[in-house]
């Protein structure tokens, strides 16, 4: 009897370990989109929530109205790279803070929009009964859903990140990190950096729609209160705590902020305070943990001191 | 009339630039012709780096025209501008000093395979080939400019003067028709400079460069240019073969503070 309840605990240990990675991995996707804006390019992006959103009700709309789940999900980044590439034509030939106001702004309209355009997304009901990915094949084969949908994120997560460590270190990369330091100077030698700006943006944003099918996929209830402002913000701590401009430090970035997420979740059962006071401690926590980095090691865990993006 | 009869490589005419209320240029005109080596001298403040910007399309002129192989490109984009081979350096150098020296060059060229995001997959053979031929072009220049050991460094890491060459190295390592250069030799050691003064006449011979040269340094300037413009408070206040400018009371003025 001990020996099946052992099991019982281990078996579901298990289970909450994969669950904590393959949230980790969705939101590692997610921030690698805002790396190779911030990261490599320079770009301010204060709302990349905005296209998590996008690709999340993109994918779970076309899902109800019976669209096969690869269109959508390809529907829904191509939706999203659109979104970026439309945002960045009035703003990105503008000083970069007009982008990090947009974006800010963009990803509250977005919000809100899915909020009251009930007709459309139920508004703060949300939506569910959607279907995912390959679910009866994986019944039928007794499998456990979710050990291998986190080893289909995991398999996009290193697709994702192939893909860009390949476009990074190729000319179009040193073209990126040339912007990311001074515009003038590849202006000078004949690049249209509105141009990679521009691809920049609708790349970032497509990576982000990605990631909202995924999250969809596995939330299986999606509302507008899984994108508000702060979901934007773990990006960019994922992206600084690792090391801007480092996609292996942006996924370790991102897996130590989830890691801790559900740790700090997990000691909830044993500390006296309420949920709101452990909320408000985690993003004190994180704060403080972020202050100390940044001044003992300002260019991340993972990142260059030659490649620091935030001196000039 | 001056102007507009020769097919030169640059015109510039009658242009102005006023910042606020300062006349930064003040009715300029100058040419430059196919393959000759021209010099700008004037002193601080006198409109030379402005005039610059105007020309590569960094500024737009309030007046005037700027033509480039006979075209008007007053209106013309930075960018394009260098696309079609007129590249300019900047007298506080830019040097991407989180890239390494080498990266610095090899950003340089026009027309790569590889700037564009469907090649790197479906042209990779081309983009790897273009990329050697390209490395083994920027280690060439980077010999000559005495910065072959520093190629893996971070160009941060470079002095003054290395910026400057570094500079100037990247330029030319975009094959430009005609080069804007700002104060090229400003904190580069004399007998490199030397060299380089002999490699840019090199490059007017066998590649048919045109140059436009701002420099303070007087012999330097005299031995290589052609023919030489003198600025003051944004007008060309003199112009002349380096012997004529040289003689010329005016321009002594000007730099010891008269005019
Ligand atoms: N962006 C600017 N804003 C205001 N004034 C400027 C600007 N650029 C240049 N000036 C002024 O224009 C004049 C010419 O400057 P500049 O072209 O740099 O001279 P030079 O290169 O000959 O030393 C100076 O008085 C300078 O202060
Ligand atoms: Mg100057």
């Amino acid at each position: 009897m001990g020996h099946l309840i052992k099991i019982y605990l281990y078996n579901t240990m298990i289970d909450y370990i994969i669950t904590v990675l393959l949230i980790a991995a969705i939101y590692a996707i997610f921030a690698l989109g805002l790396n190779l804006e911030w990261g490599f390019t320079g770009l301010i992006n204060f709302g990349h929530v905005a296209f998590l959103a996008i690709g999340a009700y993109t994918t779970v709309l076309l899902n109800l109205s019976g669209v096969p789940i690869p269109l959508s999900v390809i529907a829904s980044m191509c939706l999203a790279g659109l979104c970026g590439g439309l945002l960045g034509i009035p703003t990105l030939k503008l000083r970069a803070d007009y982008l990090a106001i947009v974006t800010i702004g963009f990803a509250e309209i977005i919000r809100f929009a899915l909020l009251n355009e009930g007709w459309l997304t139920r508004g703060a009901m949300g939506l569910y009964g959607y279907s995912r990915p390959c679910e009866e094949l994986i019944e039928y084969l007794h499998l456990d859903y979710n050990t291998f949908f986190f080893l289909v994120v995991l398999l996009i997560l290193v697709l994702c990140y192939l893909i860009l460590e390949k476009l990074i270190k190729s000319p179009w990369g040193r073209v990126l990190k040339s912007i990311r330091e001074d515009e003038e100077v590849p202006t000078s030698l004949g690049k249209n950096v509105f141009r990679y700006k521009i691809q920049v943006l609708v790349l970032g944003s497509m990576i982000a729609g990605l990631a909202g099918s995924l999250l969809a996929f596995y939330l299986q209830y999606i509302n507008p209160w899984n994108f508000v402002p702060l979901v934007t913000f773990y990006a960019w701590i994922a992206v600084v705590l690792g090391g801007s401009g480092n996609n292996k430090g942006t996924v370790l970035g991102a897996f130590i902020l989830w890691t801790f997420f559900s740790v700090t979740r997990f000691a909830q059962g044993y500390a006296p305070l309420s949920p709101t006071q452990m909320g408000a401690l985690r993003i004190m926590i994180i704060g403080l943990l972020l202050i100390i980095l940044m001044m003992f090691k300002p260019e991340g865990l993972l990142g260059k001191k030659e490649e620091l993006t935030l001196e000039s | 009339m001056l102007f507009g009869t020769i097919k030169g490589m640059l015109s510039v005419q009658n242009v102005d630039k006023s910042f606020g209320g300062i006349r930064a240029v003040a009715g300029c005109s100058l040419k430059v012709d196919d393959g000759a080596i021209i010099g700008l001298i004037g002193p601080n403040g006198a409109g030379k780096t402005t005039l610059f910007k105007i020309i590569s399309g960094f500024e737009k002129p309030d007046n005037g025209a700027i033509r480039f192989e006979g075209e008007n490109v007053a209106a013309t984009s930075s960018f394009e501008l260098a696309k079609r081979g007129l590249i300019r350096t900047f007298q506080l150098s830019k040097a991407l000093t989180k890239l390494t020296v080498e990266e610095n060059m090899m950003l340089a060229p026009q027309f790569q395979h590889g700037e564009r995001i469907w090649n790197i997959w479906l042209r990779a053979k081309e983009v790897k080939r273009q990329e050697e031929e390209n490395r083994a072009k920027a280690i060439s220049l980077l010999e000559l400019f005495d910065l072959l050991p520093l190629k893996d460094e971070y160009a941060g890491a470079l002095s003054g003067g290395q910026k400057k060459l570094l500079e100037m190295a990247r330029a030319i390592m975009a094959d430009p028709k005609m080069l804007l250069l700002d104060e090229p030799f400003s904190g580069v050691n004399p007998t490199l400079a030397k060299k380089l003064l002999g490699h840019i006449q090199d490059l007017r011979e066998n590649k048919g460069m045109s140059f436009l040269i701002i420099e303070h340094d007087m012999p330097m300037i005299m031995q290589l240019c052609d023919y030489i413009y003198v600025l003051s408070k944004g007008k060309v206040i003199a112009s002349g073969a380096p012997d004529e400018v040289r003689a010329d009371e005016r321009v002594l003025d000007a730099y010891l503070g008269g005019v």
